[in-house]
């Protein structure tokens, strides 16, 4: 038997997450996305794509990815047993591989034979590299000049699997202009080409059809959960915003239980320097409605309609917006979105490396700074599962280079003690 | 155009008359195209005046930091202008400023997000005062948001929308009547600027298309970029929009005027 792709009630037939999604797109990428929506209905529905993913997800990827009890983070936080789904454990390091792989099979079966992608911290790079090698397509990857500074590993890694790495200049030469950039090739080579999107934003069908690619995280969630607790729903989750996609990849399977039997859910944005600094990346606490990239979201921008540049120690959530289906979530109450500054995250990266002996991807550091705080105020027979999105290798010489600047400043002769260990 | 034009608004009637006076002096309408506040507030008005001595209808666009259907010369435009600090309401005001001084029917080129962030309703009241005619909505499908387009008739002004070589037959159906100004046809797959050599073979077929539906003018525009160029669109479009080969030569600091009087006569239909 193979895979199924889960049906949720969101969005409508017209891309709507409520008021939020849609398509504000150039008139030429219309056809483009009717297409592809087209394709992705077939496919979802047909035994040979889904059997392919699955045989792709298990034997290329390592899945399932485990839950694992995080026992001396549960002890030192002090209250509800702390669960991490390791998608860390996933081929390349994060979850990104998850949808790379469904989007560029997806492909093939178009017939395209070029994917492009835009990229943050290099990690949907390096999944859309190689899910095109694997399959034999030509792939393009947009990124900005200062995370390939941030992330020489991940460019590295993206040229070494045979793709083009373009550095983008325009703007903030971050995420969001990667993208601008990849949607523009996507304008002029729209015949030929296949956009790999990689997040739950963008133009209908993006966010409904990457969410679906994602819900394997929640899905294995339940069934782990119930082997280990006996139920299988956790009293919490906790994971990272960036665009959203490994935060709805683990809340949907639950966010459209009915209240009395939902989990908690909270997302982690990155509050950068704190929300009121105005240098964070944090759409909820600090946007209001816009519209960016062919969605209308939560957004960081002026009251002239002018995208405010977002700031985040972390390049993968450095994105002025936040998915549609999130938006639903935070205005209709189904889950909370919480801010979290860069120190809180270099510190939990640190908690977690030294309890664990697990070093975390900056992203995801956010979502353990808040993990552990949340659980601390639940009772022992409660669980907290977080979404380890990804894992720290990229980000080690970035974190050297921050902890060195650190122990500079205050003259410290060893690198500090994370605060929340002290 | 045909017979069975009904204006709906005055900025619609004063684009279609713009139209006809063109066509009754055997040209395609010239619609050049200028970014606000470039290359500098200050040196915009001499700009948009050089252009407005030719020009039978004028396009100013919003500048604004993530435009996804332009190329990289209106993409810079747009950040040199904003870094001289105008922005959605100061283009707004530099276009009641033209209104002051020139008769010729202006229409503003936005982004959607400017016109949400200002508020749908005030962003009309704004334009509406300022004498604005019509509003080019590049990446506003119309069947995503119905309310801009009412609201803008509600203002007196006309909504353009867009369609692509890749744009079905229903789409161009829909795309077509939705349209109060002109209709606006993108010749190629692709953002804003000019190309290599000439690439408009799309468009005779795409203005087959969409003279089957439209009420209202076709333009066509994007990498028309001189006067020859212009003559090729000239003999199947109603209108001819210029904007990359205008920034580029404010930016080379050649004679906007003389430029835009050379693609004037380039429209020159035979
Ligand atoms: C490890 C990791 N976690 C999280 C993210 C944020 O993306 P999203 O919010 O789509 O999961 C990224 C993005 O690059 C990432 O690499």
């Amino acid at each position: 038997m193979s895979i199924q792709l889960p049906t949720y009630p969101q969005p409508d037939e017209r891309g709507r997450f409520g008021r939020f999604g849609g398509r504000y797109v150039p008139e030429t990428l219309i056809p483009a996305l009717d297409e592809l929506q087209a394709a992705y209905t077939e496919a979802r529905n047909d035994p040979a794509f889904l059997n392919e993913l699955e045989r792709l997800l298990k034997d290329f990827v390592g899945r399932p990815s485990g839950l694992y009890l995080a026992q001396r983070l549960t002890e030192h936080a002090g209250g509800a047993k702390i669960y991490l789904k390791r998608e860390d454990q996933n081929y390349t390091g994060a979850h990104k591989i998850n949808n790379c792989l469904a989007q560029a099979l997806l492909a093939k079966r178009m017939g395209k034979q070029r994917v492009i992608a835009e990229t943050g911290a290099g990690q949907h790079g390096v999944a859309s590299a190689t899910a095109a090698a694997l399959l034999g397509l030509e792939c393009i990857v947009y990124m900005g000049a200062e995370d390939i500074r941030r992330q020489a590993l991940n460019v590295f890694r993206m040229k070494l699997l045979g793709a083009e790495v373009r550095e983008v200049t325009s703007g903030t030469s971050t995420l969001k202009d990667a993208t601008n950039e990849a949607i523009r090739d996507w304008v002029t080579n729209v015949r030929d080409t296949f956009y790999i999107l990689g997040s739950v934003v963008g133009p209908h069908p993006y966010p409904a059809m990457v969410r679906d690619f994602q819900s394997i995280i929640g899905e294995e969630v339940k069934v782990q959960h119930q082997a280990l607790e006996g139920r299988p729903v956790p009293d919490a989750i906790v994971a990272c915003v960036g665009g959203g996609s490994n935060a709805i990849g683990i809340f949907a399977p639950f966010a459209y239980l009915p209240e009395h039997e939902r989990p908690l859910l909270i997302g982690t944005e990155a509050a950068g320097e704190g929300v009121e600094s105005g240098k964070h990346a944090a759409s909820v606490a600090g946007g209001r409605i816009g519209v960016l990239h062919g969605a209308m979201m939560y957004l960081l921008n002026d009251d002239e309609g002018q995208i405010v540049p977002p700031h985040s120690i972390s390049a993968g959530l450095d994105y002025p917006g936040i998915g549609p289906e999130h938006c639903l979530y935070s205005e209709t109450g189904v889950a909370q979105y919480v801010p979290v500054t860069d120190a809180q995250a270099l510190d939990a990266l640190q908690l977690l490396t030294r309890l664990e002996g697990i070093i975390p991807a900056l992203e995801t550091a956010h979502a353990i700074h808040a993990a552990v705080n949340l659980a601390r105020t639940m009772r022992p027979d409660q669980t907290v599962v977080v979404n380890l999105s990804g894992r720290g290798d990229k980000d080690v010489a970035e974190v050297m280079r921050l902890l060195d600047l650190g122990r500079e400043q205050d003259a410290a002769p060893t690198p500090r003690t994370p605060e929340v260990l002290a | 155009m045909t017979a069975t034009l009904i204006p709906t608004t005055p900025g619609a009637a004063r684009l279609h008359a713009a139209f006809a006076r063109a066509k009754q002096e055997g040209r395609a309408a010239f619609i050049p195209f200028m970014t606000a506040g470039y290359p500098t507030a200050q040196a915009f008005p001499a700009v948009a005046d050089a252009l407005l001595g030719q020009a039978d209808i004028l396009e100013v666009g919003i500048p604004y930091s993530d435009p996804l259907g332009d190329g990289p010369t209106i993409q810079r435009a747009s950040e040199q202008a904003l870094a001289g600090g105008t922005s959605t309401r100061h283009t707004i005001a530099l276009v009641k400023e033209l209104r002051s001084r020139h008769d010729t029917p202006i229409v503003i080129m936005t982004y959607v997000n400017p016109i949400y962030a200002v508020g749908p309703r005030e962003f009309m009241r704004l334009a509406q005062e300022a004498g604005v005619d019509g509003l080019i909505l590049p990446d506003l499908p119309p069947d995503q948001d119905l309310e801009i387009a009412d609201l803008a008739a509600e203002h007196g002004m006309a909504v353009t929308f867009l369609i692509a070589p890749t744009s079905t037959p229903a789409r161009v159906k829909l795309v077509a009547e939705a349209c109060t100004g002109f209709l606006y046809a993108v010749s190629v797959t692709g953002v804003t600027g000019t190309r290599e050599g000439s690439a408009l073979n799309e468009v005779p077929a795409m203005l087959a298309l969409a003279r089957q539906y439209a009420r209202v003018p076709v333009a066509v525009g994007f990498g028309v970029k001189d006067a020859e160029t212009a003559a090729q669109v000239a003999q199947v479009a109603d209108g001819v929009v210029v904007g990359s080969a205008f920034i580029n030569a404010v930016k080379a600091g050649q004679d906007v005027g003389a430029l835009a009087a050379s693609i004037r006569e380039g429209c020159t239909q035979h």
